[in-house]
């Protein structure tokens, strides 16, 4: 079948099964290696991406599903010449060793700033009709979908807390 | 994965006139495509139904909402209206999966999710809600995750859902449309079948059914807390919760509601527990009481027999943190 995909602002045609998963699409189909495959089961965020602004994992979706929508991988978020605030902030704090699920943890830190911005509650807010303050045990219940084998948590939160900081 | 067909239904008679064909439909597809590419669901038609206008969440006459089968777990907890009136709804929500599944996953998925029994994900193992009549490798096996009410010889796997139990205690309805486009509305709790000597049939959905609204009536007074006890802080499956309503008045409770989730093949409500408790005054003795009534036939399989205390003592403390004093 056919599709056709806006990924960072470039429209792709994609001819395809039925079964090609968005993951699949992406790293096989384009190219575009930066959304890394680690469970292909939804359980460890390393294949999140941004659809029409929303993290989600891009392995348990189909590609068929998606024409029409803005999406958002990595190579969307800034290029080694000029970073995002949250690609910078990982660099500046060693959030990372291998780097492997570096991408999703990017891609899901950027989109869960502005879901805090827009006043979001999570499971550890008191008071759910509260918009809760960025504190690091709401950064690190808000990215549990992003596992890091090497446990880099630690430089993760300070990268996160420092953009957080930043643009609040 | 096996080969499917794929159709993006444009409105909802649409999709459940293709369901009723045989077709499966896929929402958020997080349980779905997960169990697609273990093939243990096989379907070989896939109704896309993110198109159809279901996407609303918007008051009834009644006082209560009307939730959209496609608003997702992100955007039902996000809601204000929700957060204020049904505070329950989005503390069972966020204490489930990720913030990545929740932007997807959607409530009608949500409320139809499968077992998360190891057996049933493992093609090469004995299962009768997979395959009927193959056994049951869950009893006798590992059954840590497993029911202790309303299980059968044929099947003690849990329904895993957090929304579903919150749903449950707030007494929500399911608005359903069926493949000829006629429209019918069911209670949460009728929803779902026990296993019996059918476990692979999970619901009283007619074949292709189509989920279109869940129906809140209108909020009770009362503090709602959400109280899930699972092996890790977050990211993982409840091995008991429970959700209550409770309200107390002169120093007796005025509102008992209550379910529980990770127990049971659905989510599990006794109106016998919350007509005990009414009219009389919380105390350790009324907990444990009221811990009995629940638990009076509750059977362990083994690895899951520490679920009869944790429940106990889950409810115990969830009744006493919401009839502690302050602002009652
Ligand atoms: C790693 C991981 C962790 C998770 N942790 C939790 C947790 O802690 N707590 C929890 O509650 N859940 C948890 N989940 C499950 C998650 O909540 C469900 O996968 C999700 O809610 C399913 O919704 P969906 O829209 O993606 O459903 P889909 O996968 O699209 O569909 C699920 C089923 O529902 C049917 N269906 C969908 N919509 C309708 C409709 N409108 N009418 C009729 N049938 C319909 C489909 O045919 C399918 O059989 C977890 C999932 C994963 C992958
Ligand atoms: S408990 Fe139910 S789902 Fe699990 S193996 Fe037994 S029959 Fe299958
Ligand atoms: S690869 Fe998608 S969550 Fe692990
Ligand atoms: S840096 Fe290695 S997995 Fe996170």
């Amino acid at each position: 079948m056919q599709t056709k995909l806006t990924i960072n602002g470039n429209e792709h045609d994609l001819e395809h099964d039925t079964r090609t998963t968005l993951l699949d699409a992406l790293r096989n189909h384009l190219g575009l290696s930066g959304t890394k495959k680690g469970c292909d089961h939804g359980q460890c965020g390393a294949c999140t991406i941004l659809i029409n602004g929303r993290r989600i994992n891009a392995c348990l979706t189909l590609a068929c599903m998606h024409d029409g929508d803005e999406i958002t991988t990595i190579e969307g978020i800034g290029t080694p010449d000029n970073l995002s605030p949250m690609q910078a902030a990982f660099v500046q704090h060693d959030g990372f060793q291998c780097g492997y699920c570096t991408p999703g943890q990017i891609c899901s830190a950027t989109a869960m700033l502005e879901e805090a911005r827009m006043g979001w509650p999570s499971h550890v807010t008191d008071d759910v009709t509260s918009a809760p303050d960025l504190t690091d045990t709401e950064i690190s219940e808000r990215m549990s979908g992003n596992l890091c084998r090497c446990s880099a948590y630690p430089n993760i939160v300070d990268a996160i807390r420092q953009v957080s900081e930043k643009t609040t | 994965m096996r080969p499917f067909d794929y159709t993006r239904a444009q409105d909802s008679a649409e999709a459940a006139r293709i369901a009723g064909q045989g077709a499966t439909f896929i929402a958020g597809g997080t349980n779905l495509l997960d169990l697609m590419k273990l093939e243990v669901m096989t379907p070989d038609h896939l109704v896309d139904i993110t198109h159809l206008d279901l996407n609303e969440i918007t008051q009834t006459e009644a006082g209560g909402l009307r939730i959209g089968a496609l608003v997702t777990n992100s955007d039902l907890a996000a809601d204000m209206a929700v957060r204020r009136g049904w505070p329950l709804l989005p503390k069972a929500l966020l204490s489930g999966a990720t913030g990545q599944l929740r932007n997807k996953a959607t409530t009608g998925g949500n409320l139809l999710q499968r077992t998360r029994c190891y057996y049933f994900y493992d093609p090469d193992m004995p299962c009768n809600k997979r395959e009927p009549g193959s056994g049951c490798a869950a009893m006798g096996g590992m059954n840590r995750l497993h029911a202790i009410l309303g299980a059968s010889d044929a099947c003690i796997a849990t329904h895993p859902s957090d929304m579903a139990v919150a749903l449950r205690a707030l007494g929500a309805h399911v608005d359903l449309m069926a493949e000829d486009g006629s429209t019918r509305t069911l209670p949460l709790g009728d929803l779902y079948r026990l296993p019996g000597d059918t476990p692979e049939v999970e619901t009283n959905l007619k074949p292709g059914e189509l989920i279109t609204h869940v129906v809140l009536p209108a909020p009770v007074h009362g503090r709602q807390i959400y109280r899930k006890v699972r092996d890790r802080a977050s990211y993982a499956f409840a091995l008991v919760s429970v959700a209550a309503v409770i309200d107390v008045e002169s120093g007796v409770i005025s509102q008992a509601k209550l379910a529980f989730g990770g127990i049971a093949p659905m989510p599990w409500r006794m109106t016998e527990i919350e007509d005990f408790l009414i009219g009389k005054a919380p105390s350790e003795d009324l907990w444990e009481e009221a811990a009995d009534l629940l638990l009076s036939d509750a059977r362990g399989q083994g690895s899951n027999d520490f679920k009869i205390p944790l429940a106990r003592r889950t409810l115990a403390a969830v009744l006493n943190e919401a009839t502690r004093g302050d602002d009652q």
